[in-house]
């Protein structure tokens, strides 16, 4: 059934559907709602949980990794500097192993400080170790968090997960929503089943310090893991899409790329503005499509090559910028695509909150036709 | 004392430490302590590197490492899901004096101020010794570490050691304390006491550190027990924020701990630093006003 609420509301809902033990968290603009409702759900005994009001950020993750590390499934929510605040704990409990799933209302980094959405904090941590999926909707985010528990606790992986999703554009924004009820998420997900814990019972040792004989083989690992949370996604997707009839499992979608000349490729709620604008152009006789990346890592290279491979040029919509050698997708995306033939071109966009749209999209389009790409698009000359 | 099996010790020998570590000798009362029934949650630094090369442990009951600075929310983590799990162990950390007196301050504050049922053991040698003795937050005044070294301008370490059992006293921990590896029973009857008081409490254990410090590796024991016997070290329990105890001594003048110690040398070589001398004894007098551990005359010692 179809309810309207908040894109905070549908993730908080869903969250406690998970039956997380364990919850850390600590106020910042716009992950704020969830983490209220979440404490407001504790207050109601809604939730069976024990919910640690932190004193900062960092601390929410810490207490996350030694909740999960004793045996307890657990959550956090955050954005922007306050998961730069957590990146030391990022990088220590993906090497620890620990599946921990925290949504990020995605939020621009300061400075200057800025409230508002764009997607520089996640992708900032892109060699952590962490899962990123990156949802288009509030149906899509709230359906990415039940897969992400299954994909991070399965334990061929025992890796870690973002759930991202547009501050304010989302998370504030009133949508309909299916909400599975409670008993259809046990179904789908089953109760937690630590790999390891730290139990008096069976005295371990965690988080030992390697030595250079020892410290690549753990990095190789964690690689290994990421590759195989691939097919892990893709069969947690697809039975997702059998019980509830809504298929994630394709770790980057296209949206009318079957007969497209040009592609647009994107992640986030972009996708969204991108297919309307799409489907104008469309109407105007432009074959144009879009690749919408689900799973920024891991990265799904040989998908988007394989995806892409009937257009000749594509266009790569970044709302992030790696400062001296452009956003971060677009070069992805270009090695991806690397001897294909195909011209790709970057287009910084929609840093900081700044609007975008469909002729925004319709706009990027014409100049990768025309050749002309690698550019922040949008700029106010007037101000520079 | 909790049982341990005959001829097994929790915390194994052939760990790496130095020959005469005073944190190796905290490490090892601190499990005769705690028993099997313990969690343990280490800070980055001397004991985590020395007890837990991989694939070797020398702890034979649970025990995890994250960060440097994050033990006392990773054990607050541990505590509330072993609430939620209905789980009996006990829960510490287990941390020396940087990580618990500089960085490690906001996430110490926040595990105390929230009230988890943790308690916190601080080896304190009074440097980070694992980096090669700079100088932290719990350095004495007047040593001389490699950050805060003495020259020609310079008399060593001019700030005074930070009052972290007085901070977590003033969180309204139930129960803070100073030990020292001097006194092993004394150490391991507060440690018995914390992890059975509920709500967060603070153990600090003077750990002197032959390498750091500058003395010979047979003498740690002889300078724990100068430190309290001249008043600059104070073994005392704080209840509800109230000092319960202190010990008493007879208290001697301080140069006679300060001289044994290659940190304080540059105080007597190439000339005597009267001056300096005397802050430091009245630091120790300070403290003998303070907790009042001089034994008057025809009063027994305690």
């Amino acid at each position: 059934m179809l309810e309207f609420m908040e894109g905070s509301h549908a993730v908080a809902e869903i969250v406690k559907r998970c039956r997380p033990q364990v919850i850390a968290a600590y106020p910042i603009t716009p992950q704020t709602h969830i983490v209220e409702d979440l404490a407001q759900m504790v207050a109601n005994c809604e939730i069976d949980a024990e919910y640690i009001t932190v004193e900062s950020e960092f601390s929410a993750l810490s207490a996350c990794l030694g909740a999960s590390a004793a045996g307890s499934r657990v959550y956090s929510a955050t954005t922007s500097q306050g998961l730069a605040l957590m990146f030391e704990v990022c990088f220590n409990a993906a090497g620890m192993r620990q599946p921990i799933v925290m949504t990020i209302a995605n939020r621009s980094l300061g400075a200057p400080l800025s409230i508002w959405n764009d997607q520089q904090d996640s992708i900032s941590l892109r060699d952590s170790g962490w899962l990123q999926f990156y949802a288009e909707d509030n149906q899509e985010t709230a359906d990415l968090h039940m897969i992400a528990y299954k994909v991070c606790e399965d334990h061929d992986i025992l890796l870690p997960a973002f759930v991202c999703f547009d501050g304010f554009i989302l998370t504030h924004t009133f949508e309909p929503v299916a909400l599975p009820t409670q008993e259809e998420v046990d179904a789908y997900l089953p109760a937690f089943n630590p790999y390891q814990r730290l139990d008096a019972a069976n005295p371990l040792s965690l988080g030992m310090y390697a030595t250079p004989e020892y410290y690549m083989e753990f990095r190789y690992e964690v690689d290994r893991a990421m590759q195989r949370a691939k097919q892990a996604f893709v069969k947690a997707g697809r039975e997702f899409g059998e019980q509830f009839d809504r298929d994630y499992s394709a770790l980057v979608e296209g949206y009318r790329l079957e007969d497209a000349d040009t592609a647009l490729v994107a992640m986030g709620s972009i996708c969204g503005t991108a297919k309307d604008a799409i489907d104008e152009m469309r109407e105007h006789g432009r074959k144009v499509g879009l690749l919408k990346i689900r799973t920024y890592r891991p990265f799904p290279a040989p998908e988007i090559a394989d995806a892409l491979k009937g257009v000749s040029t594509v266009a790569v919509l970044d709302k992030n910028i790696s400062l001296g050698n452009g956003g971060a997708v677009g070069t992805e995306v270009k090695a991806a695509l690397y001897g294909s033939g195909i011209s790709v071109y970057d287009y910084i966009i929609a840093l900081g909150g700044r609007d975008v749209r469909k002729r925004d999209i319709a706009a990027v389009v014409d100049l990768a036709e025309k050749g002309k790409g690698d550019i922040f698009y949008g700029l106010r000359t007037e101000v520079l | 004392m909790a049982e341990v099996e005959e001829g097994c010790e929790l915390f194994s020998a052939g760990h790496r430490a130095c020959g005469g570590c005073g944190p190796a000798l905290a490490a090892r009362l601190l499990l005769k302590a705690t028993g099997k029934n313990a969690i343990l949650v280490a800070s980055t630094g001397c004991m985590e590197v020395f007890s837990t090369p991989y694939p070797e442990t020398a702890w034979g009951v649970p025990w995890i490492h994250s960060l440097f600075e994050n033990a006392a929310a990773v054990a607050s983590g541990i505590e509330a899901s072993l609430k939620r799990q209905g789980r009996s162990e006990k829960v510490l950390c287990v941390c020396g004096d940087g990580a618990t007196f500089d960085i490690g301050v906001l996430c110490i504050s926040g595990a105390f101020e929230r009230g988890h049922d943790i308690t916190y053991i601080c080896y304190d040698n009074e440097a980070y010794m694992n980096t090669g003795i700079q100088r932290s937050g719990a350095t004495p005044y007047g040593a001389s570490t490699t950050t805060s070294p003495a020259g020609k301008c310079s008399l060593g370490n001019l700030h005074k050691k930070k009052d972290m059992p007085a901070i977590l006293a003033a969180h309204g921990a139930p129960y803070v304390a100073t030990a020292s590896i001097a006194y092993p029973n004394d150490f391991v009857k507060k440690v018995e006491r914390a992890i059975n008081t509920p709500g967060p409490c603070y153990i600090q254990v003077h750990t002197p550190c032959c390498t750091g410090w500058g003395f010979e590796a047979g003498e740690t024991l002889n300078m724990a027990k100068l430190a309290i016997e001249t008043g600059l070290w104070v073994n005392y329990e704080l209840v509800d924020g109230v000092v319960e105890k202190a010990k008493k001594v007879r208290r001697k003048p301080v140069e006679e701990y300060l001289e044994k110690q290659k940190r304080f040398r540059h105080l007597f070589k190439p000339a005597r630093q009267d001056d300096m001398i005397a802050s430091i004894q009245a630091v120790a007098d300070a403290n003998a006003e303070r907790f009042g551990i001089d034994i008057k005359r025809k009063e027994s010692s305690e």
